[in-house]
Parts: structure tokens; sequence; C-alpha cells
């Protein structure tokens, strides 16, 4: 058993294992921080930007955070709450997303977000950017309009040598998550439905086949993301 | 052609971790890194092709299409275009028969723009085939393009009209001026390099080095201002199989040009003070990571690197001190100004795309391929030489008390006589402006875009990490100047391109921005829109590096110092405006129809 350590968050007293990153430090102790890029288990890349803490008068990610003794964390102030929100009306003005469309609503972890803090709508102007669909792989479909760039896929989906079939092309506002095109054509089942349940937004889809679960009985239709760790 | 490619990736052992090199041999070879280099380079370093082509995409350098026998990159820097930038665009647009971002039918010249190259004090300049032309006119790029129709080699286009000092050395022969105006403890004569390593470091231990880099007070000049003897103490006591020293050259903010002068005139300096480093930390292996548009130096540079093993200030055992083995080699970006940032130029130097990394761990305990690394500005080692060879003490009677010793300025934009000066820090804007004769001043860019845009009423401040920290460059805007449609729309531009794109803050928020500030340009402003610019703006600190973090500074600064400047631009009479022009954009689907709208004005 490792060694416990004391930290706060919000000025609440917490415990837990030293070495945790800050994000499942605060879960263990029954407190949320929003994620979206993050996946458990993974080596997490701080991109969204959305699990944002304040630590030491510094912005810092909990999710590449690791908790340290006695660290005191501000996470749920008028400011900090502000900015996840920001970010959240950020992605949606910068792609396309238009919920009622889209194959993942309801299970959705941007909708699920938005959401949860209420974002009725965007502070900012609506881009409207002109982004491909790519329908080139016979398995899966990877919608430009949708993608977050959370790099999820990037680092989960890959091959028996090691190799990535997902990847960044260029640069800044010109981004794109690609999909490599000898290995989408020989892409199997399994590898097609994890990379679609890896993307937290309906950017990745396996084609020729709908969600099996009916819009109403999904995840997120249930209880706000995030209920689970604190409502 | 698939041979030439197995020869460059074998050339590297196959090594992904040297991807850069592999591209730019690549790129240069063949003029373009085509979908078979990339298959046959992916199969070799088994990696799927997308995964080459991420970080292809990544490098303004790179390119998958032929760019031209002949490529041509014209800088698009603010002070470019107040020396005529426009007037060369359209004269080699005009001779070569083809707008800007395109290449000749026949493959023969390909014009493009390219952000700040490290030539602010002689503009209008560009290069050409990792050549660089400086103080471009109209008549002058007629006749490099003549020469280029007839197929002239380099070494035709390039007259035989030379920069000053050692830009003159036949390793060099370059066009460039190292404009050297004002000379300190780095750029003076009077110190024979190798003094510190032949005399001073066999008597001192590496504690004894970091001792009196702590007592100096040096602080990093690449802008960020970390305490080097601190960062030097971090490293030496992280443990790894292996400590590395990397001298930072990527130089990319726009106005600097320092370090170009500070290599070409002291690269014998920088290579010195990156031993000593390595002798401090427990390090033997140096990286100096340039920008690739200081190509042209390659040559010089790994000349003054074979003196120096030469002479035996390089190499193992040195200066006869048992177990001081140490050695540089020279890596080259490929145009990605996020690659200054430290983290980043680290998964650079490992062949990645130039994203900056999450911090902890800084690069003192992981840096380069896992291990501890210090990483400083190329004026970082410069100075950490003399004050090796004079004390620490010694250097403390240079500067202010937070801010120690001199800095190197790179000025230009309207003055009589841009270049390089080094003062000591805690020197007034005012007293730089008389210094380099720049009169009618309406504004100073201080620090580059990524810094403040400030006005004659704090041209009292002074130069130094508690006031205007800079990691030197300084643009001087005159009164005939349009600040926020030529200066402040430029910068954000700049920061548009050249974030990597990692951060949702940064990628979007630059842009929704920079459309604010359009809207305001055009007309259609109200008071609010200032109001969101500068609440906006906040969004941003949360970004993972200095670029995102810093990116809305254009907007930010020049909102704060010349509001008067958008105010007059606001409508007066409304509170509101949406900033949609219907006229435009109905104009498309207007032409498709042959209808005529008829629009109902309020």
């Amino acid at each position: 058993m490792s060694d416990l350590i004391k930290f706060k968050i919000d000025g609440k007293d917490c415990m837990a294992e030293a070495g945790k990153y800050i994000v499942d430090a605060a879960a263990d102790n029954g407190i949320y921080i929003p994620t979206l890029c993050n996946m458990k288990g993974v080596q997490p890349k701080g991109a969204c930007r959305i699990c944002s803490v304040r630590i030491n008068g510094r912005l810092m990610t909990s999710c590449t955070t690791p908790v340290t003794d006695g660290m005191e964390i501000e996470s749920d102030s008028a400011e900090i709450q502000d900015l996840r929100k920001s970010i959240i009306e950020l992605l949606f003005v910068s792609g396309n997303h238009f919920c009622p469309a889209c194959e993942k609503s309801g299970s959705c972890e941007l909708q699920a977000l938005a959401y949860r803090y209420q974002m009725m709508v965007p502070r900012f102007p609506y881009e409207f950017p002109l982004k491909r669909v790519d329908a080139s792989s016979p398995r899966i479909i990877k919608d430009q309009n949708r993608c977050i760039f959370c790099k999820r896929c990037i680092k989960t989906i890959k091959d028996e040598k090691g190799r990535s079939y997902f990847v960044f092309r260029n640069r800044g506002h010109k981004l794109e998550v690609v999909l490599d095109e000898t290995m989408g054509k020989t892409m199997d089942e399994a590898t097609a439905k994890l990379a679609m349940e890896n993307c937290p937004v309906g950017s990745i889809l396996v084609k020729e086949r709908g969600f099996e679960i009916p819009i109403g009985k999904r995840k997120f239709d249930k209880e706000p993301i995030g209920s689970d760790i604190k409502l | 052609m698939e041979n030439t490619i197995k020869q460059i990736v074998e050339k590297y052992n196959s090594n992904r971790m040297r991807l850069m090199d592999i591209l730019i041999d690549i790129q240069e070879s063949e003029g373009y890194i085509s979908r078979d280099a990339i298959t046959t380079m992916a199969a070799m370093l088994d990696m799927s092709q997308a995964d080459v082509e991420q970080t292809i995409s990544f490098y303004h350098f790179f390119s998958t299409k032929p760019r031209g026998k002949y490529t041509v990159y014209l800088n698009n820097s603010p002070v470019a275009y107040m020396f005529g930038r426009e007037a060369i665009k359209e004269a080699f647009e005009k001779s070569a028969g083809i707008p800007f971002g395109q290449v000749t039918d026949d493959g023969l010249i390909g014009l493009f723009d390219t952000a700040c190259i490290g030539m602010n004090d002689q503009e209008p300049a560009a290069i050409i085939n990792n050549v660089v032309f400086t103080r471009l006119t109209p008549y002058r790029v007629r006749e490099i393009v003549k020469m280029m129709k007839e197929g002239k080699p380099m070494e035709e286009l390039r007259k035989e009209s030379f920069g000053d000092g050692k830009n003159n050395l036949p390793s060099l022969r370059s066009m460039v001026s190292s404009n050297i105006r004002r000379k300190g403890m780095i750029l003076s004569d009077d110190y024979k390099y190798g003094t510190v390593i032949k005399e001073k470091l066999p008597t001192m231990s590496p504690e004894n080095v970091i001792a009196e880099m702590k007592h100096s007070s040096i602080r990093g000049r690449g802008g960020a201002g970390f305490p080097t003897g601190l960062k030097w103490e971090f490293c030496r006591r992280a443990k790894g199989e292996k400590h590395y020293v990397i001298c930072n050259a990527d130089e990319g903010e726009p106005g600097t040009f320092k370090d170009r002068v500070i290599l070409t005139e002291k690269p014998e300096l920088v290579f010195e003070g990156m031993a000593l480093a390595g002798y401090a930390i427990g390090g033997d292996e140096g990286v100096l990571y340039i920008r690739y548009e200081y190509r042209y130096m390659k040559n010089y540079l790994e000349e003054v690197l074979e003196k120096m093993r030469n002479e035996g200030l390089l190499g193992e055992n040195i200066s006869g001190i048992e177990g001081f083995n140490f050695d540089i080699r020279i890596q080259f970006g490929a145009g990605a100004y996020v690659c200054g940032e430290e983290s980043a130029l680290l998964e650079s130097l490992e062949g990645k795309r130039g994203e900056p990394r999450d911090k902890p761990p800084f690069p003192v305990e992981k840096g380069y391929l896992g291990n501890p690394t210090i990483i400083n500005n190329v004026e970082t080692f410069a100075t950490a030489v003399r004050i090796v060879q004079n004390g620490g003490e010694w250097f403390t009677q240079f500067g202010t008390d937070d801010s120690t010793g001199t800095k190197i300025l790179s000025i230009s934009g309207d003055c009589m006589f841009p270049g390089v000066y080094e003062v000591n820090w805690g020197f007034n804007v005012e007293d730089m402006l008389d210094m380099v004769g720049a009169y009618d001043v309406q504004a100073v860019q201080v620090g580059g875009p990524s810094g403040t845009l400030i006005g004659p009423d704090e041209f009292h401040r002074t130069l130094g990490y508690s006031d205007l920290s800079t990691g030197g460059s300084m643009m001087i805007f005159g009164k005939q100047r349009n600040l926020l449609k030529d200066v402040v729309v430029n910068f954000m531009e700049f920061f548009i391109d050249e974030s990597c794109g990692s951060c949702s803050t940064c990628r979007n928020m630059t842009q929704v921005m920079n459309n604010k500030l359009k809207k305001i340009l055009a007309g259609k402003g109200v008071a609010k829109d200032l109001k969101d610019l500068k609440e906006w703006s906040k969004v941003l600190n949360p970004s993972r590096c200095g670029l995102g973090q810093t990116a809305a500074n254009p907007i930010v600064s020049s909102l704060k110092n010349f509001r008067h400047l958008y105010e007059e631009l606001l409508q007066k009479d409304k509170d509101f405006d949406e900033g949609f022009d219907l006229e435009s954009s109905v104009q498309a689907s207007c032409n498709y129809v042959g209808r005529v709208p008829v629009f109902n004005h309020h």
C-alpha cells in the first residue's frame, strides 16, 4: 500500500495515494473535476484544458498534475467554472456540433458537459468552418465536423506493432485528426468499435450500424456527466 | 529515388528520433517529400505513413508537393512591410508570373510567405534555397528572377556583396550584416575563447561552477527569466542515465535576431558555454537546436565545432580533466515558432511534432529522451563563460539588483540605426530610442508579439525582469504607422499560424479574437466588443505553454495602451452589431441563380 498524503480542494480536507493525478485523487474524495480529453488508464495530455484548477496562483491541468502533500487546490471558484464553460462554448463554435442530428447524442461527453454547465447560447460567434467527412475506410467514418482534438483515438488505437491508426495533420487552426489511409483499409471490426467508443463525441462512427441504445436511454440521458462522482 | 531515401534513413541508423534530420535531407535532396518517400521511410522506421506525415505537416519548410527548383520564402513581419515588402512581393509575382503560394507550371519557381526570418534590421529579406537575400529592391528582384529563368546556380544569384564581420568568411559568404552597434561583455573582442575551459575549469569543481552561476543571479536570456544557476543545480541533482545540454537557437520571436549575430560573431563563446554547462551538470552531450531559417550557417558552425575539437576544447578529457567529455551536434528545426518553447523543442529534437509537453515533469528532471536536460538560450551560454571567467560577484556590478548583467537587444523598425545593441539591464526605453536615433515614435513593441506594445507615456519604463521583461526584440513604430491594421493583425495572424493546435484554448481563441478585431476594423464594432476582447482573452490563460498564454497579448496590450485607436473605429449609435454582412454572404448564391437581391435596409 502506498503512502497516503493530505491535500485540500476548495478548503475541503482530502487524502490520496501520493503520485495520483489530481483529477483521480479528487474523484476518490467525491469531488468532480470535469474532463474531456482524459481517459482512465491512458497517459494524459492536457489538451482540452477543461480540468484546469488553480494551485499556488497558477492554472494547472488536474489530469496531468500529480497531487503532492499539503497541496491546496482551487477548483470550484466562479472564475474557474466560467473558464470551463468558456472552453465548452469555444469547442462548440469552432466545430459543427448539431446534436439533434448526431448519432452520439446522449452518449456524447461534450454535449453532456454543455448540459452540466448549463450552456444556452455560446458567447462566441459560431464559425461554421467547412470540414470534411472521411468515409474512405470500409470500417469507419471520420467526421471532422465533430472532432474536438482530444487525442484519445491517437493514443489508444494502435496496431500490433504499436503504430497509430490516427494522427494529427497540420497545426493550429488547420489541425485535423486523420486516419492512416492504408491502415484504415485493413482495420478490423473490434478496433473500429473501440475507436468509436473511445471517441468522446460523434467524430468516429462504425459504418453500416446504428447505436444499439435508443435515444432517451443513453448514458447521459439518465443522469448528468460526473454523477458517478458527485451530482 | 528509393535508393536515395534508403541511404538517408540509414545515415541516421533508421532511428525515428532523428526524423527531423531525415526529413530535412529528403526535402533538400528531392525538393519535396513524396508519397513514395513517405512509404519507404515509414516501413524502414516502423511507423504508420500518417505518423510520418503528422511530423511533416507540422513544419512550415517541409512539403509533400514540389516547391520549385528555386523556392522563395519572403518574410512577412510588420517591419518587412514597413520597408517595402508589398513592392517586393509584386515584383516577384510579376516577374515570375505567379501569385504567392504557388509554383510555376514548369516547376522552376515557387513563391511562399514565411514568418520573421530574423533579418528585421535589413528588410525586406527572403530566403531562396537556403541563401538569405537582404535589403531587396524591386530591381534586384527582377534581376534574381531573370537569373532563375536562365537556370543560373545559386552562387551566381548571390552577387558578390557580402555582409560585415564574419559574414565574409569563405564558409559563410552571406549577404547578411551583423550590424553590431554597441558591445558589452559578450560581443566585445577582449576575450579569447577557450580561456575558461583551459585555465578556469581545472581549478573548479562542477559545484563551484554552479555556485558562481547562482551568485551571479543571471536569469535566462530567452525571455522567461528562470534563474540559470538553479536550473543547472536541479539538473545536476536529477537522476538519469545521461544528462544533456541543449542550446535553444530557435529564435522565432518576430523582431529578434541577436542570436543570429552571436552565433555568427561569437560561436566559440556559445559552444564553450555549453561545454562548461556540461561540466557543471555532468553531461557529455550537447545539441544546438537552431531554426531552419539559419540553415546558411550550417557549414560555418560545423567548421567552428571541428576547430574546437582540434584545439581540445571539445572531445574527451578536455583540458586534462579526467572524465570531462563533451561534444556538440547541430540539430535544425524546420519552421515552427512554438519549438522555441523548451519542451516543444525537445519533442522536435526527438523527431516529433513540436507540441509542448505537460509540466511537471520539467526538463531538468525528464527532458531529452527522458533524461535530465538543461535548455538555455544562446545568449545565456555565452554569458556563462564570462561569469565563470570573472566570478559571479563581478557580474552583479552590471545591470540592476533583480536583473544582473547585460542584455543584447535586437532593435528594428522606424529608427536610423537598426541592429544589435548590448546594454546593461535597467536601460530605459527613452534612452534606447535616443541611442538608435528614433524620432516621432508612436509605439514600441517590447519583447515581440508575445510582449507589450507601449506608447510615449510609458517610455520612462526600464528593461528588466521586474518591469519590461524581454528576450530582446524591440520594434519601433513611427507616427505614420497604422498600429491596429499593420501591427496587431499581423501579430495575431502570426499566432494563429504558429499555434501547435494542441490546446483547445490557443487553437480556437486566437481565431475568435482576431475575427472580432477584424469586425472592428471593418467599421462594424460596438462598445461591447472591446469588453468582450478583454474578457475573452482570459480563456487563453489555462493554455499549456507560453505561446498560448500570451497569444492574445497583441490585442490585450494595444487595447490597454492605445484604446483610443479602437474607440475611433466604433459605431457610436449602436449597442449591438452582429457583424454579419448579408450582401456579401448571399453574393455567391445570387451569382449562381442570376438574381439581384433587394435588401431591406433599416
